[in-house]
Protein backbone atom coordinates (compact mmCIF):
# COMPACT_ATOMS: atom_id res chain seq x y z
CA UNK A 1 0.00 0.00 0.00
CA UNK A 2 2.78 2.65 0.95
CA UNK A 3 6.46 2.40 -0.60
CA UNK A 4 9.45 3.71 0.37
CA UNK A 5 12.23 4.10 -2.10
CA UNK A 6 15.61 5.30 -1.29
CA UNK A 7 13.94 8.42 0.56
CA UNK A 8 16.34 11.01 0.97
CA UNK A 9 15.24 13.51 3.19
CA UNK A 10 15.99 16.33 5.90
CA UNK A 11 16.01 20.03 7.22
CA UNK A 12 17.72 22.73 4.96
CA UNK A 13 20.98 21.41 4.00
CA UNK A 14 20.70 18.23 6.63
CA UNK A 15 20.11 15.22 5.24
CA UNK A 16 18.58 13.33 8.31
CA UNK A 17 16.99 10.20 6.30
CA UNK A 18 19.41 9.14 4.07
CA UNK A 19 18.42 6.16 1.57
CA UNK A 20 15.45 4.39 3.25
CA UNK A 21 13.17 1.73 1.91
CA UNK A 22 10.42 -0.08 3.47
CA UNK A 23 6.88 -1.28 2.68
CA UNK A 24 3.31 -1.27 4.13
CA UNK A 25 1.41 -3.84 3.20
CA UNK A 26 -2.44 -2.89 3.45
CA UNK A 27 -3.89 -3.54 6.37
CA UNK A 28 -0.74 -4.19 8.29
CA UNK A 29 0.32 -2.76 11.42
CA UNK A 30 3.88 -1.46 11.00
CA UNK A 31 6.17 -0.35 13.87
CA UNK A 32 9.48 1.68 12.82
CA UNK A 33 11.47 1.77 15.71
CA UNK A 34 15.19 3.44 16.54
CA UNK A 35 16.76 5.66 18.67
CA UNK A 36 16.40 9.31 18.95
CA UNK A 37 17.42 11.35 15.60
CA UNK A 38 17.22 7.94 13.77
CA UNK A 39 15.28 9.82 11.29
CA UNK A 40 11.93 8.35 12.60
CA UNK A 41 10.06 11.71 12.52
CA UNK A 42 11.19 12.51 9.84
CA UNK A 43 10.67 9.96 7.34
CA UNK A 44 6.85 10.79 8.77
CA UNK A 45 6.51 14.11 8.13
CA UNK A 46 8.66 13.48 4.44
CA UNK A 47 5.52 10.95 4.03
CA UNK A 48 2.83 13.68 4.69
CA UNK A 49 4.55 16.44 2.63
CA UNK A 50 5.64 18.56 5.55
CA UNK A 51 9.04 18.53 4.14
CA UNK A 52 10.47 18.45 0.91
CA UNK A 53 11.91 14.85 -0.37
CA UNK A 54 15.51 15.56 -1.71
CA UNK A 55 14.93 12.70 -3.42
CA UNK A 56 13.61 8.97 -3.68
CA UNK A 57 9.89 7.82 -4.01
CA UNK A 58 7.06 7.68 -1.98
CA UNK A 59 4.20 5.46 -3.67
CA UNK A 60 0.78 5.23 -2.05
CA UNK A 61 -1.85 2.81 -3.60
CA UNK A 62 0.41 2.71 -6.87
CA UNK A 63 0.25 6.59 -7.16
CA UNK A 64 3.24 8.63 -6.57
CA UNK A 65 3.34 10.73 -4.08
CA UNK A 66 6.64 12.38 -3.83
CA UNK A 67 6.61 15.80 -2.93
CA UNK A 68 2.83 16.28 -3.42
CA UNK A 69 1.38 18.67 -1.59
CA UNK A 70 -0.11 18.04 2.36
CA UNK A 71 -3.27 18.48 1.31
CA UNK A 72 -3.27 16.09 -1.93
CA UNK A 73 -1.52 13.55 0.31
CA UNK A 74 -4.36 13.93 2.54
CA UNK A 75 -7.43 13.50 0.34
CA UNK A 76 -5.42 10.55 -1.20
CA UNK A 77 -5.96 8.89 2.45
CA UNK A 78 -3.06 9.66 4.47
CA UNK A 79 -3.55 10.64 7.76
CA UNK A 80 -0.53 12.04 10.16
CA UNK A 81 -1.47 11.89 13.38
CA UNK A 82 1.84 13.90 14.58
CA UNK A 83 4.11 13.79 17.57
CA UNK A 84 3.50 15.37 20.92
CA UNK A 85 -0.48 14.82 20.59
CA UNK A 86 -1.13 17.89 18.82
CA UNK A 87 -4.36 19.36 19.10
CA UNK A 88 -6.35 23.10 18.37
CA UNK A 89 -5.95 24.44 22.25
CA UNK A 90 -8.43 27.01 21.68
CA UNK A 91 -11.06 24.56 20.14
CA UNK A 92 -13.53 22.85 21.47
CA UNK A 93 -13.46 18.82 20.92
CA UNK A 94 -15.70 19.28 18.62
CA UNK A 95 -14.25 21.90 16.53
CA UNK A 96 -11.03 19.50 16.49
CA UNK A 97 -13.08 16.81 15.00
CA UNK A 98 -14.22 19.12 12.38
CA UNK A 99 -11.07 20.13 11.49
CA UNK A 100 -10.05 16.65 10.92
CA UNK A 101 -12.38 16.56 8.04
CA UNK A 102 -11.43 19.93 6.81
CA UNK A 103 -11.19 18.69 3.12
CA UNK A 104 -14.49 16.69 3.15
CA UNK A 105 -17.96 18.19 2.12
CA UNK A 106 -20.53 15.78 2.87
CA UNK A 107 -22.29 16.44 6.48
CA UNK A 108 -24.20 13.48 6.86
CA UNK A 109 -20.74 10.98 6.50
CA UNK A 110 -19.35 13.50 8.76
CA UNK A 111 -21.66 13.57 11.06
CA UNK A 112 -22.07 9.73 11.15
CA UNK A 113 -18.32 9.25 11.61
CA UNK A 114 -18.46 12.36 14.65
CA UNK A 115 -20.61 9.70 16.18
CA UNK A 116 -18.62 6.60 15.72
CA UNK A 117 -15.73 8.60 16.99
CA UNK A 118 -17.89 9.87 20.34
CA UNK A 119 -19.09 6.25 20.71
CA UNK A 120 -15.41 4.90 20.27
CA UNK A 121 -14.02 7.36 22.88
CA UNK A 122 -16.88 7.81 25.43
CA UNK A 123 -14.49 10.70 26.87
CA UNK A 124 -14.57 12.78 24.25
CA UNK A 125 -18.32 12.49 23.77
CA UNK A 126 -18.37 13.84 27.70
CA UNK A 127 -16.28 17.07 26.79
CA UNK A 128 -17.46 18.00 23.67
CA UNK A 129 -17.75 21.47 24.07
CA UNK A 130 -14.81 21.57 26.50
CA UNK A 131 -11.57 23.81 25.02
CA UNK A 132 -9.20 21.17 24.03
CA UNK A 133 -6.74 23.08 25.63
CA UNK A 134 -7.94 22.09 29.05
CA UNK A 135 -8.14 18.11 28.78
CA UNK A 136 -6.05 16.00 30.22
CA UNK A 137 -3.05 14.40 28.40
CA UNK A 138 -4.63 11.20 27.65
CA UNK A 139 -7.96 13.09 26.70
CA UNK A 140 -5.85 15.15 24.16
CA UNK A 141 -4.20 11.92 22.46
CA UNK A 142 -7.56 10.77 22.28
CA UNK A 143 -8.86 14.01 20.68
CA UNK A 144 -5.44 13.84 18.20
CA UNK A 145 -6.56 9.98 17.03
CA UNK A 146 -10.15 10.87 16.34
CA UNK A 147 -9.21 13.95 14.46
CA UNK A 148 -6.96 11.65 12.48
CA UNK A 149 -9.85 9.13 12.22
CA UNK A 150 -12.81 11.88 10.89
CA UNK A 151 -10.49 12.15 7.39
CA UNK A 152 -11.28 8.62 6.57
CA UNK A 153 -7.89 8.15 6.25
CA UNK A 154 -6.81 4.35 4.22
CA UNK A 155 -3.73 4.37 5.89
CA UNK A 156 -2.50 6.43 9.20
CA UNK A 157 0.71 7.39 11.03
CA UNK A 158 1.13 7.70 14.41
CA UNK A 159 4.32 9.48 15.80
CA UNK A 160 5.34 8.09 19.24
CA UNK A 161 1.54 7.98 20.32
CA UNK A 162 2.85 6.73 23.97
CA UNK A 163 5.09 9.78 24.66
CA UNK A 164 4.28 11.68 27.84
CA UNK A 165 1.15 9.34 28.65
CA UNK A 166 0.61 7.81 32.06
CA UNK A 167 1.62 4.22 32.01
CA UNK A 168 -2.55 3.42 31.79
CA UNK A 169 -3.31 5.24 29.09
CA UNK A 170 -0.09 3.83 27.04
CA UNK A 171 -1.66 0.67 27.10
CA UNK A 172 -4.91 1.64 26.30
CA UNK A 173 -3.94 3.71 23.36
CA UNK A 174 -2.24 1.06 22.10
CA UNK A 175 -4.90 -1.00 21.95
CA UNK A 176 -7.26 2.08 20.06
CA UNK A 177 -4.42 1.35 17.41
CA UNK A 178 -4.85 -2.11 17.24
CA UNK A 179 -8.74 -1.67 17.14
CA UNK A 180 -8.11 0.12 14.54
CA UNK A 181 -5.40 -1.98 12.72
CA UNK A 182 -8.28 -4.92 12.78
CA UNK A 183 -11.09 -2.35 11.20
CA UNK A 184 -8.79 -2.27 8.34
CA UNK A 185 -7.27 1.02 8.51
CA UNK A 186 -3.39 0.34 7.68
CA UNK A 187 -1.29 1.45 10.32
CA UNK A 188 2.33 2.94 10.22
CA UNK A 189 4.17 3.65 13.60
CA UNK A 190 7.03 5.02 15.07
CA UNK A 191 7.28 4.47 18.63
CA UNK A 192 10.27 4.60 21.14
CA UNK A 193 8.48 2.05 23.50
CA UNK A 194 10.43 -0.79 21.35
CA UNK A 195 8.97 -3.61 23.28
CA UNK A 196 5.18 -2.80 23.16
CA UNK A 197 6.05 -1.51 19.36
CA UNK A 198 7.23 -5.30 18.13
CA UNK A 199 4.39 -7.01 20.64
CA UNK A 200 1.66 -5.50 18.57
CA UNK A 201 2.90 -5.14 15.00
CA UNK A 202 3.15 -7.24 12.30
CA UNK A 203 6.13 -6.11 10.41
CA UNK A 204 8.93 -3.62 11.73
CA UNK A 205 11.78 -1.88 10.96
CA UNK A 206 14.53 -1.04 12.72
CA UNK A 207 16.59 2.93 11.50
CA UNK A 208 19.58 3.68 12.46
CA UNK A 209 21.31 6.86 11.44
CA UNK A 210 18.90 7.43 8.76
CA UNK A 211 18.96 3.53 6.47
CA UNK A 212 17.39 0.63 7.19
CA UNK A 213 19.65 -1.49 9.88
CA UNK A 214 17.00 -4.58 10.10
CA UNK A 215 13.57 -5.61 8.79
CA UNK A 216 10.88 -8.68 10.06
CA UNK A 217 8.50 -9.45 12.01
CA UNK A 218 7.94 -8.26 15.60
CA UNK A 219 8.87 -11.42 16.87
CA UNK A 220 11.41 -11.51 14.63
CA UNK A 221 13.23 -8.48 15.77
CA UNK A 222 12.48 -9.00 19.54
CA UNK A 223 14.52 -12.17 19.28
CA UNK A 224 17.19 -10.32 17.09
CA UNK A 225 20.43 -9.93 19.79
CA UNK A 226 21.24 -6.79 18.36
CA UNK A 227 18.01 -5.04 19.43
CA UNK A 228 17.64 -7.36 22.70
CA UNK A 229 20.86 -5.59 23.49
CA UNK A 230 20.21 -2.04 22.15
CA UNK A 231 16.49 -1.55 22.61
CA UNK A 232 15.04 -4.03 24.98
CA UNK A 233 17.57 -2.95 27.46
CA UNK A 234 17.97 -6.49 28.67
CA UNK B 1 -31.81 38.71 24.97
CA UNK B 2 -29.28 37.51 22.71
CA UNK B 3 -31.21 39.06 19.07
CA UNK B 4 -32.26 42.34 21.60
CA UNK B 5 -28.49 43.27 21.81
CA UNK B 6 -27.18 43.99 18.24
CA UNK B 7 -30.43 45.82 18.00
CA UNK B 8 -29.63 47.83 20.43
CA UNK B 9 -26.54 49.11 19.74
CA UNK B 10 -27.65 49.69 16.13
CA UNK B 11 -30.29 52.09 17.50
CA UNK B 12 -27.60 53.81 19.63
CA UNK B 13 -25.22 53.85 16.73
CA UNK B 14 -27.90 55.44 14.45
CA UNK B 15 -29.42 57.92 16.47
CA UNK B 16 -26.41 59.40 18.32
CA UNK B 17 -26.37 62.21 15.49
CA UNK B 18 -29.83 62.91 17.32
CA UNK B 19 -28.41 63.54 20.65
CA UNK B 20 -24.69 64.91 19.82
CA UNK B 21 -25.92 68.24 18.94
CA UNK B 22 -22.32 69.58 19.04
CA UNK B 23 -20.88 69.52 15.94
CA UNK B 24 -17.49 68.79 17.36
CA UNK B 25 -18.47 65.73 19.38
CA UNK B 26 -19.67 64.71 15.91
CA UNK B 27 -16.51 65.44 14.66
CA UNK B 28 -14.31 63.27 16.78
CA UNK B 29 -17.39 60.72 16.28
CA UNK B 30 -16.87 60.29 12.95
CA UNK B 31 -13.06 60.57 12.79
CA UNK B 32 -13.19 57.54 15.72
CA UNK B 33 -15.60 55.81 13.69
CA UNK B 34 -13.32 55.40 10.74
CA UNK B 35 -10.10 54.91 12.97
CA UNK B 36 -12.41 51.90 14.22
CA UNK B 37 -12.85 50.56 10.95
CA UNK B 38 -8.90 50.80 10.53
CA UNK B 39 -8.94 48.83 13.57
CA UNK B 40 -11.18 46.07 12.54
CA UNK B 41 -9.69 45.70 9.80
CA UNK B 42 -5.74 45.38 11.33
CA UNK B 43 -7.77 42.79 13.74
CA UNK B 44 -8.48 40.65 11.32
CA UNK B 45 -5.14 40.28 10.34
CA UNK B 46 -3.35 40.20 14.12
CA UNK B 47 -6.27 38.56 16.19
CA UNK B 48 -7.38 35.92 13.71
CA UNK B 49 -4.68 34.77 11.51
CA UNK B 50 -1.89 36.20 14.39
CA UNK B 51 0.04 38.47 11.64
CA UNK B 52 1.40 41.37 13.07
CA UNK B 53 1.17 43.94 10.72
CA UNK B 54 3.12 47.43 11.90
CA UNK B 55 2.73 49.02 8.80
CA UNK B 56 -1.42 48.80 8.52
CA UNK B 57 -1.73 52.63 7.95
CA UNK B 58 -0.13 52.22 4.31
CA UNK B 59 -3.47 50.45 3.15
CA UNK B 60 -4.89 53.12 5.04
CA UNK B 61 -2.77 56.00 3.28
CA UNK B 62 -2.82 54.22 0.02
CA UNK B 63 -6.67 54.28 0.39
CA UNK B 64 -6.88 57.75 0.80
CA UNK B 65 -4.81 58.61 -1.43
CA UNK B 66 -5.88 56.64 -4.48
CA UNK B 67 -9.22 57.66 -3.83
CA UNK B 68 -8.27 61.82 -3.36
CA UNK B 69 -6.54 61.56 -6.48
CA UNK B 70 -9.51 59.38 -8.18
CA UNK B 71 -11.53 62.22 -7.31
CA UNK B 72 -8.83 65.37 -8.46
CA UNK B 73 -7.30 63.83 -10.96
CA UNK B 74 -3.62 64.22 -11.78
CA UNK B 75 -1.37 64.52 -15.12
CA UNK B 76 2.60 62.99 -14.29
CA UNK B 77 5.19 62.15 -16.45
CA UNK B 78 7.27 58.55 -16.03
CA UNK B 79 10.68 57.91 -17.15
CA UNK B 80 10.66 56.74 -20.90
CA UNK B 81 8.14 59.63 -22.02
CA UNK B 82 5.27 58.29 -20.55
CA UNK B 83 2.43 60.61 -20.03
CA UNK B 84 -0.46 59.77 -17.88
CA UNK B 85 -3.26 62.46 -17.49
CA UNK B 86 -6.51 61.21 -15.22
CA UNK B 87 -9.43 63.56 -15.85
CA UNK B 88 -11.06 64.10 -12.21
CA UNK B 89 -13.72 60.93 -11.99
CA UNK B 90 -16.66 61.50 -9.55
CA UNK B 91 -15.81 61.74 -5.52
CA UNK B 92 -17.52 58.58 -4.95
CA UNK B 93 -15.69 56.64 -7.65
CA UNK B 94 -12.70 57.51 -5.25
CA UNK B 95 -14.46 54.81 -2.76
CA UNK B 96 -13.67 51.28 -4.85
CA UNK B 97 -10.76 52.89 -6.32
CA UNK B 98 -9.61 53.05 -2.80
CA UNK B 99 -10.94 49.18 -2.14
CA UNK B 100 -9.19 48.11 -4.93
CA UNK B 101 -5.59 49.73 -4.78
CA UNK B 102 -5.31 49.09 -0.92
CA UNK B 103 -6.60 45.27 -1.08
CA UNK B 104 -3.67 44.52 -4.51
CA UNK B 105 -0.93 45.79 -1.99
CA UNK B 106 -2.59 43.59 0.82
CA UNK B 107 -2.37 40.84 -2.08
CA UNK B 108 1.54 41.87 -2.32
CA UNK B 109 1.97 41.85 1.36
CA UNK B 110 0.27 38.79 1.64
CA UNK B 111 2.28 37.05 -0.67
CA UNK B 112 5.44 37.95 1.33
CA UNK B 113 4.00 37.52 4.55
CA UNK B 114 4.24 34.00 3.47
CA UNK B 115 7.99 34.01 2.85
CA UNK B 116 8.63 36.42 5.78
CA UNK B 117 7.49 35.10 9.38
CA UNK B 118 7.42 36.57 12.70
CA UNK B 119 9.78 39.96 13.61
CA UNK B 120 10.25 39.87 9.90
CA UNK B 121 7.44 40.07 8.69
CA UNK B 122 6.86 43.23 11.03
CA UNK B 123 9.76 44.83 9.74
CA UNK B 124 9.23 44.45 6.57
CA UNK B 125 5.44 45.76 6.87
CA UNK B 126 7.22 49.06 9.04
CA UNK B 127 9.47 49.65 6.12
CA UNK B 128 6.30 49.74 3.34
CA UNK B 129 4.53 52.15 5.36
CA UNK B 130 7.71 54.03 5.50
CA UNK B 131 8.27 53.69 1.82
CA UNK B 132 4.85 55.00 1.16
CA UNK B 133 5.14 58.04 3.28
CA UNK B 134 8.46 58.94 1.26
CA UNK B 135 7.14 58.38 -2.36
CA UNK B 136 3.92 60.42 -1.11
CA UNK B 137 6.53 63.08 0.38
CA UNK B 138 8.89 62.90 -2.96
CA UNK B 139 6.56 62.29 -6.14
CA UNK B 140 5.46 65.53 -5.73
CA UNK B 141 3.75 65.38 -9.61
CA UNK B 142 1.61 63.17 -8.40
CA UNK B 143 0.95 64.22 -4.85
CA UNK B 144 1.94 67.60 -4.21
CA UNK B 145 4.00 66.54 -1.80
CA UNK B 146 4.74 67.90 1.96
CA UNK B 147 2.08 70.67 -0.13
CA UNK B 148 -0.80 68.08 0.64
CA UNK B 149 -3.61 67.06 -1.58
CA UNK B 150 -6.46 69.93 -0.72
CA UNK B 151 -10.15 70.36 -1.90
CA UNK B 152 -10.41 66.79 -2.11
CA UNK B 153 -14.38 67.27 -3.21
CA UNK B 154 -16.56 65.17 -0.69
CA UNK B 155 -18.65 62.33 -1.87
CA UNK B 156 -21.89 62.77 -3.86
CA UNK B 157 -24.44 60.60 -4.45
CA UNK B 158 -27.40 60.62 -7.12
CA UNK B 159 -30.50 60.38 -4.85
CA UNK B 160 -34.13 60.17 -6.89
CA UNK B 161 -36.33 63.97 -6.91
CA UNK B 162 -32.89 65.38 -5.17
CA UNK B 163 -30.31 64.53 -8.54
CA UNK B 164 -26.85 65.33 -7.11
CA UNK B 165 -26.54 65.53 -3.31
CA UNK B 166 -23.05 66.75 -2.39
CA UNK B 167 -22.13 65.05 1.26
CA UNK B 168 -20.98 68.21 3.18
CA UNK B 169 -23.37 67.62 6.26
CA UNK B 170 -21.28 65.96 9.08
CA UNK B 171 -24.44 64.20 10.56
CA UNK B 172 -25.20 62.53 6.70
CA UNK B 173 -21.40 62.17 6.76
CA UNK B 174 -21.60 60.60 10.43
CA UNK B 175 -24.26 57.88 8.72
CA UNK B 176 -22.07 56.94 5.67
CA UNK B 177 -19.25 56.07 7.84
CA UNK B 178 -21.48 54.25 10.25
CA UNK B 179 -22.99 52.17 7.19
CA UNK B 180 -19.58 51.23 6.06
CA UNK B 181 -18.73 50.27 9.82
CA UNK B 182 -21.35 48.29 9.88
CA UNK B 183 -20.74 46.78 6.76
CA UNK B 184 -17.35 45.83 7.40
CA UNK B 185 -18.65 44.66 10.89
CA UNK B 186 -20.53 41.99 9.51
CA UNK B 187 -18.18 41.23 6.41
CA UNK B 188 -15.77 39.56 9.31
CA UNK B 189 -18.35 38.23 11.09
CA UNK B 190 -18.97 36.00 8.52
CA UNK B 191 -15.73 35.13 7.45
CA UNK B 192 -14.45 34.42 10.75
CA UNK B 193 -17.45 32.17 11.71
CA UNK B 194 -16.70 30.25 8.22
CA UNK B 195 -14.56 27.67 7.81
CA UNK B 196 -12.58 30.19 6.56
CA UNK B 197 -12.07 31.95 9.48
CA UNK B 198 -11.80 28.42 11.35
CA UNK B 199 -8.68 27.57 9.04
CA UNK B 200 -7.35 31.28 9.89
CA UNK B 201 -7.36 30.37 13.80
CA UNK B 202 -6.20 26.85 13.54
CA UNK B 203 -3.30 28.50 11.45
CA UNK B 204 -2.89 30.92 14.37
CA UNK B 205 -3.35 27.65 16.94
CA UNK B 206 -0.81 25.26 15.52
CA UNK B 207 0.63 26.02 11.99
CA UNK B 208 2.39 22.72 11.48
CA UNK B 209 -0.93 20.54 12.53
CA UNK B 210 -3.14 23.08 10.86
CA UNK B 211 -0.68 22.11 7.37
CA UNK B 212 -1.35 18.31 7.97
CA UNK B 213 -5.11 18.57 7.97
CA UNK B 214 -5.25 20.08 4.48
CA UNK B 215 -5.03 23.79 5.16
CA UNK B 216 -4.02 25.60 2.67
CA UNK B 217 -1.99 28.26 4.45
CA UNK B 218 -0.80 30.43 1.65
CA UNK B 219 -3.98 30.79 0.34
CA UNK B 220 -5.79 32.36 3.95
CA UNK B 221 -2.70 34.16 4.82
CA UNK B 222 -3.16 35.64 1.84
CA UNK B 223 -6.85 35.96 1.58
CA UNK B 224 -6.86 37.73 5.44
CA UNK B 225 -4.05 40.48 4.19
CA UNK B 226 -6.29 41.12 0.97
CA UNK B 227 -9.20 41.70 2.81
CA UNK B 228 -7.90 43.37 5.71
CA UNK B 229 -6.32 46.07 3.36
CA UNK B 230 -9.26 46.50 1.24
CA UNK B 231 -11.15 47.00 4.17
CA UNK B 232 -8.15 49.64 5.84
CA UNK B 233 -8.25 51.61 2.18
CA UNK B 234 -12.26 51.91 2.94
CA UNK B 235 -11.39 53.67 5.61
CA UNK B 236 -8.66 55.81 4.35
CA UNK B 237 -11.24 56.73 1.73
CA UNK B 238 -13.34 57.90 3.72
CA UNK B 239 -10.87 60.06 5.49
CA UNK B 240 -9.73 61.95 2.73
CA UNK B 241 -13.11 62.78 1.46
CA UNK B 242 -14.26 63.97 4.92
CA UNK B 243 -11.11 65.76 6.26
CA UNK B 244 -10.20 66.85 2.29
CA UNK B 245 -7.28 67.37 2.49
CA UNK B 246 -4.44 64.95 3.07
CA UNK B 247 -0.33 64.47 3.57
CA UNK B 248 2.01 62.25 3.61
CA UNK B 249 2.13 62.39 7.70
CA UNK B 250 -0.90 60.43 7.03
CA UNK B 251 1.25 57.59 6.86
CA UNK B 252 3.35 58.09 10.51
CA UNK B 253 4.06 55.23 12.47
CA UNK B 254 1.74 56.94 15.18
CA UNK B 255 -1.28 55.64 13.94
CA UNK B 256 -0.60 52.22 13.30
CA UNK B 257 0.28 52.28 16.84
CA UNK B 258 -3.38 53.72 17.75
CA UNK B 259 -4.83 50.78 15.31
CA UNK B 260 -2.53 48.10 17.31
CA UNK B 261 -3.25 49.61 21.04
CA UNK B 262 -7.26 49.71 19.77
CA UNK B 263 -7.29 45.77 18.71
CA UNK B 264 -5.32 45.02 22.03
CA UNK B 265 -6.70 46.92 24.56
CA UNK B 266 -10.26 45.88 22.89
CA UNK B 267 -9.10 42.41 22.74
CA UNK B 268 -8.01 40.87 19.92
CA UNK B 269 -9.14 37.81 17.72
CA UNK B 270 -12.49 39.14 18.93
CA UNK B 271 -15.52 40.74 17.02
CA UNK B 272 -15.90 43.41 19.41
CA UNK B 273 -12.80 44.23 20.70
CA UNK B 274 -11.63 46.94 18.11
CA UNK B 275 -14.92 48.98 18.89
CA UNK B 276 -14.58 49.02 22.24
CA UNK B 277 -10.92 49.70 21.94
CA UNK B 278 -11.79 52.42 19.14
CA UNK B 279 -14.21 53.80 21.70
CA UNK B 280 -11.87 54.56 24.83
CA UNK B 281 -8.83 55.20 22.73
CA UNK B 282 -10.78 57.82 20.14
CA UNK B 283 -12.53 59.68 22.96
CA UNK B 284 -10.33 59.57 25.90
CA UNK B 285 -7.83 62.62 24.56
CA UNK B 286 -10.93 64.39 23.95
CA UNK B 287 -12.31 63.98 27.32
CA UNK B 288 -9.16 64.69 29.21
CA UNK B 289 -7.87 67.50 26.85
CA UNK B 290 -10.58 69.55 28.54
CA UNK B 291 -9.08 69.31 31.99
CA UNK B 292 -5.09 69.02 31.85
CA UNK B 293 -2.34 70.24 29.44
CA UNK B 294 -1.75 68.31 26.67
CA UNK B 295 1.53 66.80 28.27
CA UNK B 296 -0.38 65.05 30.75
CA UNK B 297 -2.82 64.30 28.26
CA UNK B 298 -0.61 61.88 26.50
CA UNK B 299 0.93 60.98 29.84
CA UNK B 300 -2.58 59.59 31.06
CA UNK B 301 -2.87 57.77 28.05
CA UNK B 302 0.05 55.74 28.15
CA UNK B 303 -0.53 54.72 31.25
CA UNK B 304 -3.89 53.95 30.76
CA UNK B 305 -2.77 51.78 27.91
CA UNK B 306 -0.24 50.19 30.10
CA UNK B 307 -2.86 49.78 32.86
CA UNK B 308 -5.36 47.82 30.66
CA UNK B 309 -2.73 45.60 28.76
CA UNK B 310 -1.53 44.83 32.76
CA UNK B 311 -4.56 43.97 34.59
CA UNK B 312 -6.61 42.64 31.32
CA UNK B 313 -3.61 40.61 29.37
CA UNK B 314 -6.38 39.37 26.88
CA UNK B 315 -8.53 42.17 26.56
CA UNK B 316 -11.36 44.04 27.55
CA UNK B 317 -13.74 42.18 25.64
CA UNK B 318 -13.03 38.53 26.46
CA UNK B 319 -12.07 39.83 29.88
CA UNK B 320 -16.11 40.63 30.00
CA UNK B 321 -17.15 37.19 28.47
CA UNK B 322 -15.18 35.54 30.68
CA UNK B 323 -16.92 36.98 33.92
CA UNK B 324 -19.91 36.63 32.70
CA UNK B 325 -19.47 32.92 31.77
CA UNK B 326 -17.92 32.57 35.77
CA UNK B 327 -21.07 33.83 37.39
CA UNK B 328 -23.11 31.40 34.99
CA UNK B 329 -21.16 28.85 36.20
CA UNK B 330 -19.97 29.48 39.53
CA UNK B 331 -20.31 26.04 40.61
CA UNK B 332 -18.06 24.37 38.60
CA UNK B 333 -14.16 24.97 38.35
CA UNK B 334 -13.46 27.60 36.08
CA UNK B 335 -11.43 27.06 32.74
CA UNK B 336 -9.64 30.37 33.38
CA UNK B 337 -6.67 29.28 35.10
CA UNK B 338 -5.81 26.75 32.65
CA UNK B 339 -6.51 28.78 29.87
CA UNK B 340 -4.25 31.08 30.93
CA UNK B 341 -1.56 29.03 31.60
CA UNK B 342 -2.06 28.06 27.78
CA UNK B 343 -0.91 31.88 26.88
CA UNK B 344 1.63 31.62 28.54
CA UNK B 345 4.31 29.60 26.65
CA UNK B 346 2.96 30.73 23.14
CA UNK B 347 3.88 34.35 23.90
Amino acid sequence: MLELRDLVSGYGKAMVVKGLSIDVGRGQLVSLIGANGAGKTTTLKAISGLIPIKSGKVIFDGQDITNASARKILSLGVAHCPEGRHVFPYMTVTENLEMGCYLRNDRKAIADDMSRIFEQFPRLAERRQQVAGTLSGGEQQMLAIGRALMSRPKLIMFDEPSLGLAPNIVEHTFDIISNIRDQGTTVLMVEQNALAALEMCDHAYLIESGALTLAGSGRELVDNPHVRAAYLAD
Amino acid sequence: MKRALPIFWLLVLFTLPVWLRDPYFLHITIITAIFIIAAMSLNLLLGYTGQLSLGHVAFFGIGAYASALTSLGFDIELPGGLHIVHAPWPAIAGFPVGIVVAGLCGYMIGKLSFKVRGAYFVIVTISFAEVMRLVALNWVDLTQGPLALNNIPPYSIWLPGIGEYEIWSKVVFFYVVAAVGVACYLIIQRLVQSRIGRAMVALKDNESLAISVGIDVTRYLVLAAVMSAAMAGAAGSLYAHYVKIIDPEIFLFIYTVTMVIMVITGGKGTLAGPIVGGVIFGFLPVVVRSYVAPAVQWMIYGALMIVIVFLLPRGIVPAIEQYFLNRKQADRPPDVAVLADLDAPKS
